[in-house]
């Protein structure tokens, strides 16, 4: 298949792919590809005993289960917050836009032990949630909420430039034929935001799985309860068993690459339609 | 179902000038209105107040008798176009089009029936399925019309509907919409910048400025008896001509034309002459008259089918004049000469207006 050769304005399509290429190779690529090798010293059923333990099963569900609630949760309070940044004008809207980043810039062992002393049983939160009956330090629900915390901004972020470029227009029209705020939003504003809340989504969501440092304070670490996989794994370092290590690691990495490729093929999909063009 | 504005304000900064001021005004029934003014002149924002986008400081709203000044904007049953298409690009232009209906809850067969025949209407039928994205600007457009129509409004708000398109097809749908309201009749309100556009289609024109109505009525009265200085001049693209008033007449220099009646001698006077208003012949040809006056061409411009030819008279003033292509090759004038201008109208105001 050939085509006739485009002009464009900035040459080098085919050095900068092949930088591309190159520098993903170097930087991603190969190291994730010695993780396979070190599994390799295993052999099938190994590897699957090592992958199936109901310890390693636990944290499968914890990791999956307690990102995937976190992001759900982002992508609500994230939008809420891109929606109140773009659209108002008020005073300390500097300072509230600068907090937004600052799960960025944290390091996360700060907001882990900062979050542990918050929700722990004599903390400002943690008195009145346990008087409630509801316990977060310690379980499960403290890892979807250190999840949730570092990955906010992902959806502020991605939500926001698109959000501002949304015509006012387009709600108003919408009002003028008859819908509610409540319509307005649901068949106008969402759609529009949909793409971009996907992307916001997936981001946290990734971020979620790979975190560390934020959970391990505030989780306890309690292997079947309160154990994520990146901790799992670390535990299988420290026991110098780097095999079983990998193991799980590439699991882990099987797992994220297949979700992560599945949301961005949706990505694009629901992106088409807002892009197409005469003659498409 | 006529649209009446009673004492219409808006202010949007405190303290700052009102972006509409105590503006009152009817759109006849089954008739189209324009608002024409420069860009500032509030009449988009005066749209917005009737639409319901906009709650005014003060005044009223009726529309066919009844107040809705504080009705919800879902409510009041207008068909809104705007400039943008502020169309849904999510959805096909079927959608789009039944979007109005689905959300008043029309049921399911009498809504496919009614996106029918506004596609039929607006000439698209044979594009439902498609995109926004994937139409032409005049297209996106007359989905935009049929949406507004769809939902069967009283009254339809036109936000310089045709601004963002190209001349050939602003000039198509500028005949469309003439075609479709000599079928709908319904009352349409057409806010616009452009003259042309207003004088073409309307039957009812209303000249906003800074704010307020500086002038109301039928395409002909604004075109031919301007009320003030600013009408004079915003229409027709006019040169002004500063003199006094002698003799009963308004004299600028050797040129004098008939004054107001109201005009006391030695009284400052503007004349505006509108560039067709002139005409131009050889100077020493024929007999001078009080209307003419010899001027030097300064610059000449070939605009297709005319000449504009931009002479400076002893006055001082400088006037354009439009000379149709033929009668130019005629005269045989080039840059530097000399030629006698007949001022044949002119709209005289009384006073020193700075505009």
């Amino acid at each position: 298949m050939s085509r006739p050769a485009r002009h464009r304005v900035l040459p080098g399509f085919r050095l900068s792919l092949g930088f591309s290429w190159f520098y993903l190779g170097l930087i991603v690529l190969i190291p994730l590809s010695s993780l396979f090798l070190r599994t390799f010293s295993l052999s099938w059923e190994e590897f699957w005993g090592i992958v199936t333990t109901p310890r390693a099963l636990a944290a499968y569900r914890l990791s999956f289960g307690a990102s995937l609630a976190a992001a759900l949760a982002n992508v609500v309070f994230g939008l809420l917050v891109a929606w109140v940044l773009v659209r108002y004008r008020f005073p300390g809207r500097d300072v509230l836009e600068s907090l937004v980043d600052l799960p960025f810039a944290l390091p996360t062992a700060v907001a882990g032990l900062t979050l542990t002393t918050l929700f722990s049983a004599q903390g400002w939160y943690g008195q009145y949630l346990e008087a409630l009956g509801l316990k977060v330090a310690y379980t499960s629900v403290g890892v979807a909420v250190a999840l949730t915390f570092i990955g906010l901004p992902f959806v502020v972020r991605t939500v926001q430039p698109v959000l501002e470029d949304i015509d006012v227009d387009v709600e108003e029209a919408a009002a003028t034929l008859g819908a509610s705020p409540w319509a307005v939003f649901r068949r106008v504003l969402l759609p529009a935001l949909f793409p971009a809340l996907l992307s916001g989504f997936t981001l946290a969501f990734a971020r979620a799985l790979g975190e560390y440092g934020s959970v391990v304070f505030i989780s306890g670490n309690m292997p079947m309860r309160t154990e994520i996989v990146p901790l799992l794994i670390i535990t299988r370092l420290e026991q110098y068993d780097y095999a079983g290590a990998t193991a799980i690691a590439i699991v882990m990495l099987g797992a994220s690459f297949s979700l992560l490729l599945a949301v961005n093929l949706l990505h694009r999909w629901s992106q088409r339609r807002l892009e197409a063009r005469p003659g498409a | 179902m006529s649209i009446v504005v009673e004492q219409l304000a808006r202010r949007f900064t405190q303290g700052g000038s009102p972006a509409v001021s105590r503006v009152s005004f009817q759109a006849p029934e089954g008739a189209i209105t324009s608002l024409l003014g420069p860009s500032g002149a509030g009449k988009s924002t005066l749209l917005r107040l009737i639409a319901g986008l906009e709650i005014p400081d003060e005044g009223r709203v009726l529309i066919d008798g009844v107040d809705c000044t504080r009705m919800p904007v879902q409510q009041r049953g207008v068909g809104v176009v705007f400039q943008s298409y502020a169309l849904f690009k999510h959805l096909t232009v079927r959608q789009n089009v039944a979007f109005g209906l689905e959300v008043r809850r029309v049921p399911k067969a009498e809504r496919d029936a009614r996106v029918e025949e506004m596609l039929r209407m607006v000439q698209l039928e044979h594009l439902g399925g498609r995109y926004p994205g994937q139409l032409s600007g005049g297209q996106r457009q007359r989905v935009a019309f049929a949406r507004a129509l769809a939902i069967r409004p009283r009254v339809l708000l036109l936000d310089e509907p045709f601004g963002a398109l190209d001349t050939r097809v602003r000039e198509e749908l500028r005949e469309w919409l003439h075609a479709l309201h000599e079928r709908t009749r319904l009352t349409t309100l057409l806010v616009t910048h452009d003259q042309q556009e207003a004088l073409e289609i309307s039957q009812h024109v209303v000249v906003l400025s800074e704010g307020r109505v500086a002038q109301a009525g039928s395409p002909a009265d604004i075109y031919d008896r301007p009320a003030s200085p600013f009408v004079a001049s915003f229409i027709g693209g006019a040169s002004v001509l500063h003199g006094h008033v002698q003799a009963g007449r308004a004299a600028m220099g050797a040129l004098s034309v008939a004054a107001p009646a109201a005009a006391r001698e030695g009284e400052a006077v503007q004349a505006f002459v509108r560039p067709h208003d002139i005409k131009l012949a050889k100077a020493l040809a024929g007999a001078a008259s009080a209307s003419t006056a010899t001027g030097r061409v300064e610059r000449l411009k070939p605009v297709g089918g005319y000449v504009k030819v931009f002479l400076r008279l002893p006055s001082g003033d400088e006037v354009t004049v439009e000379v149709p292509r033929s009668e130019f090759d005629a005269l045989g004038v080039v840059e530097g000469d000399s030629v006698r201008a007949d001022v044949r109208s002119a709209t005289v105001f009384v006073g020193d207006y700075s505009i």
